[in-house]
């Protein structure tokens, strides 16, 4: 979004800005009316990255879930089964350790682990930095693996084109009614770790769908082994459908971004579900 | 507690701002925050200081204005406020519905003090 040129004015905040950009108020003070984003510094530089991506002609995905839903190894299932089709690389993001980045070379895809110290979620400083690392010619896919937790990562664009949020069946199915923010960003749901499900019978996957639609949120819902394979054929050509989007978008100069942003920012009183952009 | 790394984010652009204006410091921060944006008012107020400090923003007071979310039924039409968990029509029970407020995370504006004060003091 323009913050310099007024075409973030729209009807639903005119109001504020029509007194001027500058009035005064009691003696030696003067009122600014500002009207950017609290994460306006992580905006710009995600738009960068997409752009980045996007001149690489890679598609870019955020893995989001809570600790130990399954998102590494969702990964190596995906590189196994897509490894000869689709050129993959991936960008790790933890606290501390090296582990998930290697766990995913093993399987002779390129990975850049992002230590976060104490950071509970990356942000697009740490991904530029981490693409600084990461050749991306010949690359097709690019998966973010964000800090587990269902908290902090919805907050902050990455550069990303899609949000995959999952939700492993041994964590409770009202997950999405407790975490809005994070599950009303997803623009698929897995539900992951489905082999256990004849021994969790508390866990209602038609809940766990019922509870995003709560949100007023259409994403695919799919269940998923990464171990047994249930599943996985229907993530595999959501990937494949993402990927040539993605080439068409590109071929016809535009871009995309996760269907909710998190910037949060939009001013209202334009279109808000769009979820395709000019660049 | 990503609410410190957003009042460092809020803190550089009100200094940019403030630079730009030739201002000697920032006497107020005004905020919007949508319940629906994942941002906490109380924890922003509490990282505040720690973000404030060394900064031209030093001595700034914070005030947060917090806002529902309000949705847009897309079948019915109807506005309804509802909570962050449950975005339903209120009116028809639907959950296709658009929000239209409540995920705001705005720098609203700023008080800024300005030089003539300075030639006061």
């Amino acid at each position: 979004m323009c913050d310099t040129c007024g075409c973030n004015i729209t009807p639903g905040n005119r109001h504020l800005v029509i007194s001027g950009k500058l009035s005064r108020t009691t003696e030696g003070k003067s009122a600014v009316n500002v009207l950017q984003g609290l994460l306006h510094e992580n905006d710009h530089q995600a738009a960068h990255n997409r752009a980045h991506f996007d001149s690489r002609g890679v598609l870019c995905l955020n893995l989001m879930s809570s600790p130990g839903a399954g998102k590494t190894a969702l990964l190596e299932a995906t590189i196994r089964a897509l490894g000869d089709e689709l050129r993959i690389a991936v960008i790790e993001g933890d606290l501390e350790t090296e582990n998930d980045a290697e766990r995913i070379r093993r399987h002779g895809v390129p990975a850049i682990q992002i230590t976060t110290g104490t950071a509970c979620h990356l942000d697009a400083h740490m991904v530029h930095d981490a693409l600084h690392q990461l050749d991306l010619s010949g690359i097709d896919l690019v998966f973010i693996e964000n800090v587990g937790n269902l908290v902090c990562p919805a907050s902050f664009d990455l550069g990303h084109h899609r949000n995959v949020t999952l939700l492993s069946v041994t964590e409770g199915d009202d997950k999405p009614a407790k975490y809005p923010v994070m599950f009303r960003a997803a623009d698929l749901m897995l539900l992951t770790k489905t082999d256990l499900l004849p021994v969790l019978d508390d866990f209602d996957c038609q809940a766990a769908e019922t509870a995003l639609r709560n949100l007023a949120n259409p994403a695919p819902v799919m269940g998923i082994s990464a171990k047994n394979g249930a599943g996985l054929d229907g993530w595999l050509q959501w990937l494949r459908d993402e990927v040539r989007a993605q080439r068409e978008r590109l071929e016809a100069g535009q871009s995309a971004r996760p269907a909710v942003q998190p910037d949060g920012a939009r001013l209202h009183g334009h279109e808000h579900h769009r979820h395709d952009e000019r660049p | 507690m990503h609410e410190l790394a957003v009042c460092q984010s809020v803190i550089r652009q009100a200094e940019a701002v403030a630079r730009e204006h030739d201002a000697r410091g920032i006497a107020r921060i005004r905020l919007r925050i949508g319940v629906l944006s994942g941002v906490e008012p109380e924890l922003l107020a509490r990282a505040f200081p720690l973000a404030q400090a060394g900064t031209l923003a030093e001595g700034a007071s914070l005030e947060v204005d917090t806002l529902p979310v309000r949705v847009v039924c897309s079948r019915c039409e109807a506005e309804s406020e509802v909570p962050a968990n449950r975005l339903l029509c209120t009116a028809c029970g639907d959950w296709q519905t658009r929000v239209v407020g409540g995920d705001e995370m705005l720098l609203e504006s700023l008080e800024l003090l300005t030089a003539e004060e300075t030639e006061h003091v």
